[in-house]
Parts: C-alpha cells; sequence; structure tokens
C-alpha cells in the first residue's frame, strides 16, 4: 500500500510535480501513464524515496517513508529503473544475486543464490545466468534486471514493485510473459506494482488502474479499462482526435 | 529451459570454485620474494640463507638493503593494485587508474610542496608528514574529479578522464615550477618522486607504509560486497539497501590513504592500478570480494617482478620502476582502447 499526499517537487524552480495525491493498492497494478517528460518518473522516484519531495509525504503502510531505514525499505519494495549501463563483466547470475543484498546478512549465499536461479527461471533467462551481462542485448538485460528485482522481494508478502518502463526493450512475447508474471504476482504475493509504462495498448489490457499525469497533475485512479478510451488519450496527450480513436477505437472500447 | 540452455552454461562454473586461487597467489608471492631476495649485486644464494652460512656482508646486504626493498615493492605493489581496484568501482569504469586520473601526480605535487617549501624532516615523523600530504592531495583529486565528472548530470567517464588530463597537467606544472626553485639535494629528491623508484628503500619506510596501507585495504575488502552493488548504479544501490554516501566515502578515503602512502615512499608507480585489476578480473571476474585480495597479491608480484628487474638488468647502475612499469603500462592501455572500440570492452 502507497500514498501520495500532497507531492510537490520542483527542478530549478520548475515545477514537475504539484499537489499529487494518489493511492496504490495492494494486490493490484497500476500504470503511470502520461506524454514524455510529464513527471512520471521523478513521481516513481518520490514515491520509491530515492528523491524527497519539496512536500507532501509518502506514506508506505501507512508509515511516512522518511521514518524508514534503507534496510527495511530495501526488504519491502524493489525498483526497476531504466536502463543503467553495466561495464564490469558480471554474469547474470551474479546481477541477481545482488538483489539479495538485503538479506546477506542472515540467509546463506547458497539459499540466495538459489532464489536467484529460480528468479531468472522466472523471467525466461534461466540459460543466460553464465553470460556475461554486459555482452548480452538489450532485452536480455532488462529481463536479467527484472530478475533482480524480483529476487529483492522474493517471499516477502505485500511488498512494494516499482518499475519504470520495464518493457521497452523487450519482444512481444517477452512483454506478455512480463506482464502476465506480474499480475499474477500481485494478486499471489499481495504486492502494490506501480508501472511507468508508455504502451497504452499494454495498459489498457494488463493493469488494473491507471493514472494520468499531464505538466505535473494527475489525475484517474479508476480501472484502466474505463479510463483509457480515445477521448482520455486525445485530450492527454494532446493528439489529433482521429489518431486516437486510430488507437483506441472500436474494438477496444468495445 | 531445456537441457541444452544448461550444459551451455557449464564452462564458467569454474568461477565458483576460484576462492582457491588466493593461497595459490600468495605461495607465488613468496616464491618471487625469495628468489627476488637472493638475486642483485651481492648474490645471496637461498641455500645460504636457509643454512645460516651468509658472511656478515650478505647478513648486513640482506637486513638493510634487501628485505626492505623486497617488503615494500610488495606493499607498495599491493596498495596501488588495490586502490586501482577500488576506484575502478567506485568510478564504475574500468579505466579509472589513480595515475591516470590525476591523482597521484596531484598526491605528488603535495609531497613536492612539502619537499621544497618546508625543507627535509628526518625519521618517522618525515614520512608520515609526507604521506599526509600525499593523501591529502589524492583526496583533492579525488573530490575534484567526482566534482567534474558528474557536472552532466551523470556521471561521465569522458569528463572523468579529461578532469584526469587537466589535474595531469596542472600537478606537472606545479611540480615543474617547484623544480626550477629547488636546489641541488631538493632537485634529487623531486626527481626521484616524479620518476617513482624504490631505490630508497628503508624499514622506517616499510613501517609507515604498512602501518597506513594494510588497515585501509582490509577496510576495503570488507566494503567488496556493498562495492559490487554500488557497480548498478547509486539509485540502484540505495534501494538495495547500501548507504551510498557513506561507502563513497570510505572507499575514497581508503584509496586515497593507500595511494598517498604508497606515493610518498616510492613516488609515481604509474600503471599497476590499471593493468593488475584487469587481469585479475580477465581470469577470476570482477567480484570485488576476490578481486581486492587478488588485486592486492598479484600487484605485490608484478610490482616485485617489475623492481627486481629495474635494479638488476641495469647493473651497477639501477633504472627507476616507475619506468619500466609505464612502458609496459602504456601499450597496455591502448590495447584496452583497441578493446572498448571493438565492442568488447571490459570482457
Amino acid at each position: 500500500m502507497i500514498d501520495a499526499e500532497n507531492i510537490v517537487y520542483s527542478i530549478g524552480g520548475q515545477r514537475i510535480l504539484a499537489n499529487v495525491y494518489a493511492t496504490f493498492k495492494p494486490g493490484e497494478v497500476t500504470a503511470i501513464l502520461g506524454p514524455n517528460g510529464a513527471g512520471k518518473s521523478t513521481l516513481l522516484k518520490c514515491l520509491t524515496g530515492d528523491l524527497k519531495p519539496d512536500e507532501g509525504r509518502v506514506l508506505l503502510a501507512g508509515k511516512d517513508l522518511k521514518h524508514f531505514s534503507l534496510t527495511e525499505l530495501s526488504r519491502r519494495r524493489a525498483v526497476l529503473s531504466q536502463a543503467n549501463p553495466i561495464s564490469f563483466p558480471f554474469t547474470a547470475h551474479e546481477i541477481v544475486v545482488m538483489g539479495r543484498n538485503p538479506y546477506s546478512l542472515e540467509k546463506t549465499t547458497a539459499s540466495n543464490a538459489e532464489i536467484a536461479e529460480e528468479a531468472l527461471n522466472l523471467v525466461d533467462a534461466w540459460h543466460l545466468r553464465d553470460r556475461s551481462y554486459p555482452t548480452l542485448s538489450g532485452g536480455e538485460q532488462q529481463r536479467v534486471q527484472f530478475a533482480r528485482v524480483l529476487s529483492q522481494i522474493w517471499g516477502q508478502e505485500g511488498a512494494c514493485l516499482f518499475l519504470d518502463e520495464p518493457t521497452s526493450a523487450l519482444d512481444l512475447r517477452h512483454q506478455h510473459q512480463l506482464m502476465d508474471l506480474v499480475q499474477k504476482l500481485a494478486v499471489e504475493k499481495k504486492l502494490t506494482v506501480i508501472i511507468v509504462m508508455h504502451d497504452l495498448n499494454l495498459a489498457y489490457h494488463c493493469t488494473d488502474r491507471c493514472f494520468f499525469i499531464r505538466e505535473g497533475w494527475i489525475r484517474g485512479g479508476g480501472t484502466s479499462k474505463d479510463l483509457i478510451t480515445a477521448d482520455t488519450i486525445a485530450e492527454i496527450f494532446d493528439l489529433p482526435m482521429k489518431y486516437a480513436a486510430m488507437r483506441f477505437g472500436m474494438d477496444l472500447a468495445g | 529451459m531445456s537441457l541444452n540452455d544448461r550444459a551451455a552454461g557449464a564452462p564458467f562454473s569454474f568461477r565458483k570454485k576460484k576462492i582457491s586461487v588466493l593461497p595459490l597467489l600468495g605461495l607465488l608471492l613468496l616464491v618471487v620474494a625469495l628468489i627476488s631476495v637472493s638475486i642483485g649485486a651481492v648474490s645471496i644464494p637461498l641455500s645460504e640463507i636457509v643454512s645460516g652460512s651468509l658472511t656478515d656482508q650478505q647478513m648486513a646486504v640482506l637486513n638493510s638493503i634487501r628485505l626492505p626493498r623486497v617488503l615494500l615493492a610488495v606493499i607498495v605493489g599491493g596498495a596501488l593494485a588495490v586502490s586501482g581496484a577500488a576506484m575502478q568501482g567506485l568510478f564504475r569504469n574500468p579505466l579509472a587508474d589513480p595515475g591516470l586520473i590525476g591523482i597521484a601526480t596531484s598526491a605528488a605535487l603535495a609531497v613536492a610542496i612539502v619537499i621544497v617549501l618546508v625543507g627535509p624532516i628526518a625519521g618517522y615523523l618525515g614520512l608520515y608528514a609526507l604521506s599526509v600530504a600525499a593523501f591529502a592531495g589524492a583526496l583533492v583529486a579525488c573530490f575534484v574529479i567526482f566534482r567534474f565528472a558528474r557536472l552532466t548530470g551523470t556521471f561521465s567517464v569522458t569528463y572523468m578522464l579529461l578532469t584526469g588530463i587537466a589535474i595531469n597537467a596542472l600537478s606537472g606544472a606545479g611540480v615543474g615550477f617547484l623544480t626550477y626553485l629547488s636546489d641541488d639535494q631538493q632537485l634529487r629528491t623531486l626527481t626521484f618522486w616524479t620518476m617513482g623508484s624504490l631505490g630508497g628503500a628503508l624499514w622506517i619506510s616499510v613501517i609507515v607504509a604498512a602501518t597506513i596501507i594494510i588497515p585501509s585495504a582490509v577496510i576495503l575488502v570488507r566494503n567488496a560486497r556493498e562495492l559490487n552493488v554500488l557497480l548498478l548504479g547509486e539509485s540502484e544501490a540505495r534501494y538495495l539497501g547500501v548507504e551510498v554516501e557513506r561507502l563513497k566515502r570510505t572507499i575514497v578515503i581508503c584509496t586515497a590513504l593507500s595511494v598517498g602512502a604508497a606515493i610518498s615512499v616510492s613516488g609515481i608507480i604509474g600503471f599497476v592500478g590499471l593493468v593488475v585489476p584487469h587481469l585479475v578480473r580477465l581470469t577470476l571476474g570482477p567480484d570485488h570480494r576476490l578481486l581486492i585480495p587478488a588485486s592486492a597479491i598479484l600487484g605485490a608480484i608484478l610490482l616485485l617482478i617489475a623492481d627486481t628487474f629495474a635494479r638488476t638488468v641495469v647493473a651497477p647502475a639501477e633504472m627507476p620502476v616507475g619506468i619500466l612499469t609505464s612502458m609496459i603500462g602504456g601499450p597496455f592501455f591502448l590495447w584496452l582502447l583497441v578493446r572498448q572500440y571493438s565492442g568488447r570492452f571490459g570482457l
């Protein structure tokens, strides 16, 4: 459960987020949608605690993020950021094991290694486990990073999962695999899942709720099926109606 | 997930047994050290050391010349390699070498300032003073590089190397200016520092260097796991519960201490910090828990071999070992650039 209360965030005098209120519930997958530069990633970083909002607060399970220690937080929420290059030849498996860092003192190396293997298996990347990470393709790297994030909250019921454009480098099959997995885990493990995404189609079909953000303002909170319509798309993305209708016409609405 | 996939992963599984490499490297270091002790202007055969049949002259050479020099090479080589490995982790880039990015030269500048402006201070106090000066110089350089490399918002390798060039040029100018000011005695000392040599090895330099370097290296090893996580990115490391600012501060201080202590006793010996961690990564992988200790031992071995060459090849004269390491390290660096260009960088 994540609550954003009156979040304000500015960079260099320019307001990126203005009085954002939003609630994200466990067991649900929520999409954050909006045009480029609308503040989606900034909002995500505020929700994860990576950025401190100028005003307002973020509550995790009713408790202000400020009152969590880094270790506590690291066991209750995992974050998949956009691509971050690694120039050292770690194997995919070694990268995923790093996701177990919050538990390195109390769990054995062997059990952490095993969790990492299972996480790799879940994202269809087990066969990459001994490959050197920098030599993997963009999509493969993205899946390995996703496995790392999963291993971080492995077995943690009710944890939060933040994903920033997790499907941007994936082919169609893996996009759907990932979204299916996310939906399944959200229900089974009571995860609160928050995804920043661009693919409205995928958001329409694979997320429970969505928020639209534009020029720092947020709205929505309803179900994705209700909210993602040609009308809203045209308005939020400043898209001429004919294009919006082209993308979200009859077949989707019906 | 076929069986074939599983088999394809097999060739890399040797990494899981690689911890046993450390004792092996240690043994190799011991062998190289024994050989190095025995050769030189005065030959001291190992058999005679063991049987205790050394002449007084051999005994004196062993005690006051050969042993401190060998030990100093071991400590300095280890310090340079460890700080190279840690710097590369901190800057998240395999090209970060204390020499290349100006940390060593600014430490040398600080040392030069002390030599020329303060004058000679003898004994432990003097050596520690030089170490502290070198440490301060190294720290300032680290700070400047970090600031400039982040000018673009994210950490930029280009800016890191370019800042290094600027710092190297400035420090070079500073040392040059001090050279111009200095008298004959100071000039000799300065030249020794800028070329890098272990020729001045005394027991006190061994002790001073060891008391600074060994604790720093131990602290770096203890932070190795978190340093691995830092390679994912600073935000990622924070998400994973790593106190990034504390970690970075620890690494910068320990590296600056090691580099400073090494430079104050040996001058600038380049490229050890670049070449050694690379060789280790090529064979054992990038995990800092193994990389840092393995680099320490391999750095000790390589610098010991280089120094043994430096003092025997042109005997009875002696060539500064810094020249030798740069002669090997320069081409190695170019080779790394070519690898980077061919898209297989860091493998």
